[in-house]
């Protein structure tokens, strides 16, 4: 330590400060100090020692060996066609280079544990806070830092620096206030729309309706898509279920009754919670359930939320057929599909 | 008056040929919209052979399914056994050929069992329950070479089975202890089965949704990924978070912790 330092360590010892608003415990566990030190055998026993260098030697060794089986390995056991020959390859390269790393780390600490000098020594802490003529000096700087570029003096430079500092962030507010519509609309509408037919994802064939057994599932997207410009953006809000029930198990609600075609209904596979594809259907309870947080849906009910975090039911897709059979929509959904955003 | 002439001339037929008209344009189109095609029955059995399964139906299967395939409910109008008419030998062959029936207990789901039957009994109760209405035949072995395009049927199956079987077929978790069984090891027959019949809460994928080649296709990749082997070393289940989780979770943090206290302790 320097004559400094000491001499700041020993006004911090004598100075007493105000603890403020701590509250100090009238019976404070005492501090217990350090615990003896208790001698290593390898302080006590030659034999000991010797044991422990070896070992350090033996682990340093044994990292070498490891290197050295990682470049054997690398010839051994080629990458070719077969894709087996790179889990091979990389098994044996990677357990290597494991016992190359392990080995030096581990024998470094034995080492350090076990012959390094292991007396205990502490250090005291000192305040952060600086000395007196250390905070006098600091102070002292930024008065002349201040009269030599006259910050306080020239009235018109540090005010139009206000000004400037105050409209620089101002474009970043227009900027993402105009972001707000353009999302909005492109979480509220879909590809669907009037007379699009519904088409088998992936191949984009049409679907009868005399196609859809009762009890069959079909995975559906609007014809169209596989052209479409952002083709998985628009599948990731257009993907639709498509199940056929018997008309007398739908629980229709007289408002929505034109939306189903004899027992055929469709659903936005989008969970309403947070967006992942609800296509788990159950034949004979009629439930659609979500694999990631279990948000269970009625079909037989306009796909009401029975279990689960989901807020709201799966948006329905409107569906008629048109003059050669064909599924079609009737329109877009009614509603946005997929999970809350701020304006929904 | 020549107007009103040419209305009367139209009151005598033209109201009932207009209604003729309407009602054959949309009975027809109702017709064109909802036929159903007719399932296929390929498989053609003896009088025998119908005569034997009936005899086996009526032993095993009719106390819940009825003496002449019906279906049953108890007392208070629950189901005990569905209906088999028109469920077709497809459905029989799977399930009693997985041994999923006779059903043991009610559950939420009948497991898979060791088989009662052989199967020559199990083709005599399909010839019998083919023979009540048509349905779903038995796949031929044609239908089931795996011949197809693992690519498409690897395509396919990601759309139509992946959300509840896992992507590798692994099987995975339903409702209310209810789950899709792993299909590792289902024979191409049960799979192809299983497609048409729609078996307990799995829905049907008919010949009009997969064809009988996309059902080859998907087969042909599941028999695929079953076969080939694991490139990434053991696939812990195929289950990826759940499985991979757990074993990082008690290894690698395991290691993480032994090694620690390691480093912190005195040396003897």
């Amino acid at each position: 330590m320097s004559k400094e330092g000491k001499a700041v360590a020993k006004a911090d010892a004598e100075h007493v400060y105000d603890s403020g608003l701590a509250v100090i415990p009238a019976d404070a566990i005492k501090d217990p100090g350090l615990e003896p030190h208790r001698v290593r055998m390898t302080d006590k026993s030659p034999k000991h020692e010797k044991a422990a260098v070896r070992q350090v030697g033996l682990l340093f060794l044994l990292s070498a060996l490891g290197s050295a089986f990682s470049i054997w390995a690398y010839f051994a056991f080629p990458i070719t066609d077969d894709l087996n020959t790179v889990r091979n390859n990389t098994l044996f390269l990677g357990l290597g280079m494991t016992l190359g790393l392990m080995g030096i780390g581990i024998g470094a600490v034995h080492w350090a544990k076990t012959l390094m000098p292991d007396a205990e020594v502490s250090e005291e802490r000192h305040l952060a806070r600086s000395s007196e003529e250390d905070r006098a000096r600091a102070i002292e700087i930024i008065k002349i830092a201040d009269q030599e570029s006259g910050f306080t003096r020239r009235k018109l430079i540090r005010r139009s620096l206000y000004t400037a500092l105050a409209a620089f962030p101002l474009p970043a507010v227009f900027l993402f206030a105009d972001l707000g519509k353009d999302v909005t609309d492109k979480l509220r509408y879909t590809m669907w729309k009037k007379n699009v037919r519904l088409v088998r994802d992936p191949y984009g064939t049409p679907i009868k309706a005399s196609d859809v057994t009762i009890g069959s599932v079909f995975h559906v997207i609007p014809e169209g898509l596989n052209e479409a410009h952002h083709k998985l953006e628009e599948k990731a809000k257009a993907a639709v279920l498509l199940v056929r029930l018997d008309p007398a198990d739908l629980k229709e609600d007289p408002a929505k009754k034109s939306w189903s075609y004899d027992g055929i209904v469709a659903y936005s596979k989008i969970c309403t919670h947070v967006g992942c594809p609800v296509a788990l259907y159950e034949q004979h309870t009629h439930h659609l359930l979500c694999p990631c947080h279990q948000s269970t849906f009625d079909v037989t009910e306009h796909c009401k939320v029975v279990f689960g975090p989901a807020a709201r039911p799966l948006p329905q897709l409107p569906i008629t057929v048109d003059k050669d059979g064909y599924l079609v929509a009737q329109s877009d959904f009614e509603e946005p599909v997929g999970p809350s955003f701020w304006e929904r | 008056m020549a107007l009103k002439k040419r209305t009367g001339g139209r009151n005598k037929f033209a109201a009932a040929l207009v209604i003729a008209a309407g009602l054959f344009l949309s009975g027809g189109g109702y017709a064109v919209a909802t036929t159903v095609a007719a399932p296929s029955q390929s498989a053609t059995y003896s009088a025998a052979q119908i005569e034997e399964g009936r005899k086996l139906f009526l032993a095993n299967c009719a106390s819940c399914h009825g003496k002449a395939g019906e279906g049953r409910v108890n007392a208070s109008g629950e189901m005990i056994g569905p209906s088999v008419i028109g469920v077709g030998a497809a459905s029989v062959d799977f399930q009693v050929g997985t041994g999923r029936m006779p059903g043991q207990a009610s559950g939420p789901q009948l497991e898979k069992k060791p088989l009662q039957f052989t199967q020559d009994q199990i083709d005599a109760m399909a010839a019998y329950v083919a023979s009540l209405a048509p349905g779903p035949a038995v796949p031929t072995a044609e239908m089931l070479a795996l011949d197809g395009n693992v690519t498409k049927g690897g395509e396919l199956f990601r759309i139509n089975c992946a959300m509840c079987h896992n992507a590798v077929g692994a099987g995975g978790a339903l409702t209310e202890g209810k789950f899709a069984p792993g299909l590792e090891g289902v024979t191409e027959k049960h799979i192809y089965e299983a497609m048409v019949t729609g078996p307990q809460n799995m829905p049907v994928f008919s010949d009009a949704n997969l064809t009988p080649q996309d059902k080859k296709d998907i087969i042909t990749y599941l028999k695929y990924v079953e076969n080939a082997p694991a490139v990434g070393g053991y696939e812990l289940g195929s289950l990826g978070p759940v499985s991979e989780g757990l074993f990082v979770w008690v290894f690698a943090f395991g290691a993480i912790i032994a090694i620690t206290i390691w480093l912190g302790a005195k040396s003897n």
